[in-house]
C-alpha cells in the first residue's frame, strides 16, 4: 500500500472520464472472496482493464503507459452502488491517494477516507479543465496540499473543502475506531440510560 | 421545535457530539454477513479489542452461497472460506448465526424485518447498502464499509454527520399493473442516481400509507440507488400489525407500550426539510429500465429517450439499445425474480397469479430464488412452488444469487436478463451480462412470453 499519511501530493494523474462509476465495476463481486485486505490493486476496474478473454484491453486507460500517478481523476457520481470497501482498497493498493471528481456517493467517501485516500470533490467546470490539461498532457504535475487544502495546476490554486475531523485523520494517519475506543466508558453510560 | 421522524430517531441515539465535527452515534442493531465482515473482525484481532455486545449482532450467510444443494459442502473454495470465517468468528465472539441449514438463514435484509428484529425508532447498519430496507419500520438504516463495521463491533457507534432531510409525497390512485417497484424506478428515474446524495429519504403520502410493509421495503430498499443514504417511512398500523407475533419482536404488554413509543416518531405538523418532491401516482406506470444506471428508467412501453451525454451513450452501447428504441418485443432468454428487493412472499404470490394455468417460452430460463428459508417455506405452504414447477420456473434455495452472481448463478456474457433485482451495472448479474431492472409482474410476463410485452394491453 501506498503511504498511510497523507500531506502534501505532488503527482501526475491519469483521467477516467466516465460518470457514474460504480463499486461493481472498479472491484466487481467476484473478487470479493477474500478475507484479507491484500492485494485487490490487481484486480482494480478488472473487467475494463481486461477483455473477456483475459486479453489486456489497450484501449483503457490504465492500460495507457503515458498516464500514471497517484492522482484518479473521474467523472461525477463517482462510486456509486455497492458498499463494498474493496473498491477503496484496490484504489488504495493500485497506488491512488487522491480521487478528483465533482461528486462522489456516500458510502464510496466514507470508505475513502477510512483508508487514507483523499477524495477532492470540484465544480464540473473545474474538472473539464483538468481533465483537458491532462489528456493536453499527461505529465502535467497536479499539487494537491493537504494542510492548506489547496489543489494547484498551472500555477493557478483552487480551494478545496475536506472535513476538519477527517484532515486531521488523514494528516496523521488515525482512525475512527481509536477514537471511539477512547469514548467507551461514554457510550456505556448512555446505553444505560436509555 | 418540530422535528421529523429522522430527526426524532437520529437525536435520541447521539452519544456525544464532537464540536465542529462529527457526532457519537450509537447503533442499536447491526448485521453482519460473510463478504464484508472478515476484515473487520482481523482489525479486531490486530488492535487487540473484543467484541462491544455480541447480543446487538446478528450475523447470516446470503452473498456468496449455492442456491442449489444446500446441505453439501460448498464447491467453490473462496466462499467456502468465507462461510467459514464467519461461523469461526461467530463462535469465537458469542454472535447469533443463522448458517446455512438454519431455518432462519436468508438474505440479511429479508430475516431482519420477518423475524421482527428490525423495529421502529432503531438504528441499524449491515455493511451492505441495501441495509436502507430497514427503513420502511420507521428505522434510521443504512449500509456501511467494513472499517465502519469495525467500528460498530468494537464501540457500538459510529462517527457521522447529520445526513439532510427530503421529503418524497406520493398520492393518488395507482394505474393497472403498478407495483412497489414500479414507484421506486419511477422515482429515481426522475431524480436520477445522484438526487438523493447527501440526504435521507422520508416517504410519505396515501400511497406509502396504503402500501403493505413488504411493498415499503421494496421502496425504501431502493433509496441508495438514487445515492440517498436510506429511506424511511413512518411506523403506523401496518407496521404494528406485521411485527405482532414475530419471533424477535416484543410480546403481549411489552409490545403495547412500545407501540405507544412507536406511535410518536411521526413527523411534526411543521417540521422542515432541506428538500421537498411530490409525484403524482396517476403518472406511474410499470417502469424498466434501459441502462447500465437505475436512474436509466422509463414507462415499460415508451420509447428509450434522447442521450447526448458521453457516458449515458456508453451505457447504452453496452445494452445495445439505441435513443428512440422501444422494448416492447425485445426477445429475453433470462429472467431472475430474487434479491433483497423483490423476493418477499408478497413478490411470489404476485408472479404465481400472472403465471398460474401458463407456460413460460421455451427460450427462456426463468430463475425464482426467494429471499429467505422462511419465505421458502411459506411458499410451499402455500402450494405455489407448484405453480412455478409447472409453469417451468426453477425454484431455488435462498441467497443473493444472480443479483450479484458471486455464486454460480450468473447471467452469461452478452445475455439480457429481466431482472426484479436492483442494480443494472455492467456486468452486474456476470461478466458481460445485460440486466433490465423491473417489477415482479413485468419479469414474470417476460418469462411466459420470451419477450418484453405490453403488459396493460395484453
Ligand atoms: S440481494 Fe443483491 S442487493 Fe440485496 S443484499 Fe444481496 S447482493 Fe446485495
Amino acid at each position: 500500500m501506498s503511504n498511510k499519511k497523507i500531506n502534501i501530493i505532488d503527482s501526475s494523474a491519469v483521467p477516467i472520464p466516465i460518470e457514474n462509476i460504480d463499486t461493481d465495476q472498479i472491484i466487481p463481486a467476484r473478487f470479493l472472496k477474500a478475507t484479507s485486505k491484500l492485494n485487490f490493486g490487481e484486480n482494480l476496474f478488472r473487467d475494463w482493464r481486461f477483455k473477456s478473454n483475459n486479453e489486456v484491453n489497450n484501449d483503457f486507460i490504465l492500460n495507457n503507459p503515458l498516464f500514471n500517478g497517484n492522482i484518479l481523476l473521474a467523472g461525477a457520481n463517482f462510486g456509486c452502488g455497492s458498499s463494498r470497501e474493496h473498491a477503496a482498497w484496490a484504489i488504495k493498493d493500485y497506488g491512488f491517494d487522491v480521487v478528483i471528481s465533482s461528486f462522489f456517493a456516500d458510502i464510496f467517501k466514507m470508505n475513502a477516507l477510512n483508508n487514507n485516500i483523499l477524495p477532492i470533490q470540484v465544480n464540473n467546470k473545474l474538472l473539464k479543465y483538468l481533465f483537458d490539461e491532462v489528456f493536453k498532457n499527461p505529465r502535467i504535475k497536479i499539487k494537491i496540499d493537504l494542510p492548506e487544502q489547496i489543489l494547484i495546476i498551472n500555477d493557478k490554486s483552487i480551494k478545496f473543502d475536506v472535513d476538519n475531523y477527517k484532515k486531521m485523520c488523514l494528516m496523521n494517519g488515525y482512525d475512527d475506531i481509536d477514537y471511539l475506543i477512547s469514548k467507551k466508558d461514554l457510550i456505556k453510560d448512555f446505553i444505560k440510560d436509555q | 421545535m418540530s422535528k421529523t421522524l429522522f430527526d426524532k430517531v437520529w437525536d435520541s441515539h447521539i452519544v456525544e457530539s464532537i464540536e465542529n465535527g462529527p457526532d457519537i452515534f450509537l447503533i442499536d442493531k447491526h448485521f453482519i454477513h460473510e463478504v464484508t465482515s472478515p476484515q473487520a473482525f482481523e482489525e479486531l484481532k490486530r488492535k487487540n479489542l473484543k467484541v462491544f455486545d455480541p447480543g446487538k449482532i446478528i450475523a447470516t450467510v446470503d452473498h456468496n452461497v449455492p442456491t442449489l444443494n444446500q446441505h453439501l459442502p460448498i464447491k467453490d473454495e473462496l466462499s467456502k472460506n468465507q462461510v467459514e470465517k464467519l461461523k469461526l468468528n461467530c463462535l469465537e465472539n458469542d454472535i447469533d448465526l443463522f448458517g446455512l441449514g438454519n431455518p432462519n438463514q436468508g438474505i440479511v435484509h429479508v430475516i431482519g424485518p420477518e423475524l421482527g428484529i428490525t423495529q421502529p425508532g432503531m438504528t441499524i447498519v449491515c455493511g451492505d447498502s441495501h441495509t436502507s430496507t430497514h427503513g420502511a419500520f420507521g428505522a434510521i438504516a443504512f449500509g456501511i464499509g467494513t472499517s465502519q463495521v469495525a467500528q460498530v463491533l468494537a464501540s457500538q457507534c459510529l462517527l457521522l454527520n447529520k445526513p439532510k432531510k427530503m421529503r418524497i409525497s406520493i398520492n393518488g390512485k395507482l394505474n393497472k399493473n403498478v407495483t412497489p417497484k414500479d414507484i421506486i424506478l419511477y422515482i429515481i428515474s426522475k431524480l436520477g442516481t445522484n438526487g438523493g446524495t447527501g440526504f435521507f429519504v422520508e416517504y410519505s403520502g396515501d400511497v406509502f400509507e396504503k402500501m403493505s410493509m413488504e411493498g415499503r421495503m421494496t421502496i425504501c430498499n431502493m433509496s441508495i440507488e438514487m445515492g440517498a443514504r436510506g429511506g424511511i417511512i413512518a411506523p403506523d398500523e401496518i407496521t404494528f400489525k406485521y411485527l405482532d407475533n414475530r419471533e424477535y419482536s416484543p410480546k403481549g404488554d411489552q409490545l403495547k407500550s412500545k407501540i405507544e413509543t412507536w406511535n410518536k416518531l411521526k413527523t411534526d405538523k411543521n417540521a422542515i426539510f432541506d428538500q421537498e418532491h411530490s409525484f403524482n401516482a396517476s403518472d406511474i406506470y410499470p417502469m424498466l429500465t434501459y441502462g447500465t444506471n437505475p436512474g436509466m428508467g422509463m414507462k415499460y412501453n415508451d420509447k428509450i429517450p434522447n442521450h447526448n451525454n458521453k457516458s449515458d451513450l456508453r451505457s447504452l452501447d453496452y445494452m445495445g439499445f439505441k435513443s428512440g428504441e422501444s422494448l416492447i418485443g425485445k426477445k429475453i432468454n433470462y429472467v431472475f425474480i430474487g434479491s433483497c428487493t423483490n423476493s418477499r412472499i408478497e413478490d411470489f404470490r404476485l408472479v404465481a397469479k400472472y403465471i398460474e394455468n401458463k407456460r413460460k417460452a421455451d427460450n427462456v430460463n426463468a430463475l425464482v430464488v426467494p429471499g429467505s428459508q422462511k419465505v421458502l417455506n411459506q411458499i410451499k405452504k402455500e402450494g405455489l412452488d407448484n405453480i412455478f414447477t409447472d409453469s417451468g420456473f426453477e425454484i431455488r434455495q435462498p441467497g443473493c444469487s444472480a443479483c450479484l452472481g458471486m455464486n454460480e448463478d450468473k447471467i452469461p456474457p452478452g445475455e439480457l436478463c429481466v431482472s426484479t433485482s436492483n442494480r443494472n451495472f455492467e456486468g452486474r448479474q456476470g461478466p458481460g451480462s445485460r440486466t433490465i431492472l423491473s417489477g415482479p409482474i413485468l419479469a414474470a410476463a417476460t418469462a411466459i412470453h420470451g419477450k418484453i410485452v405490453d403488459i396493460n394491453n395484453e
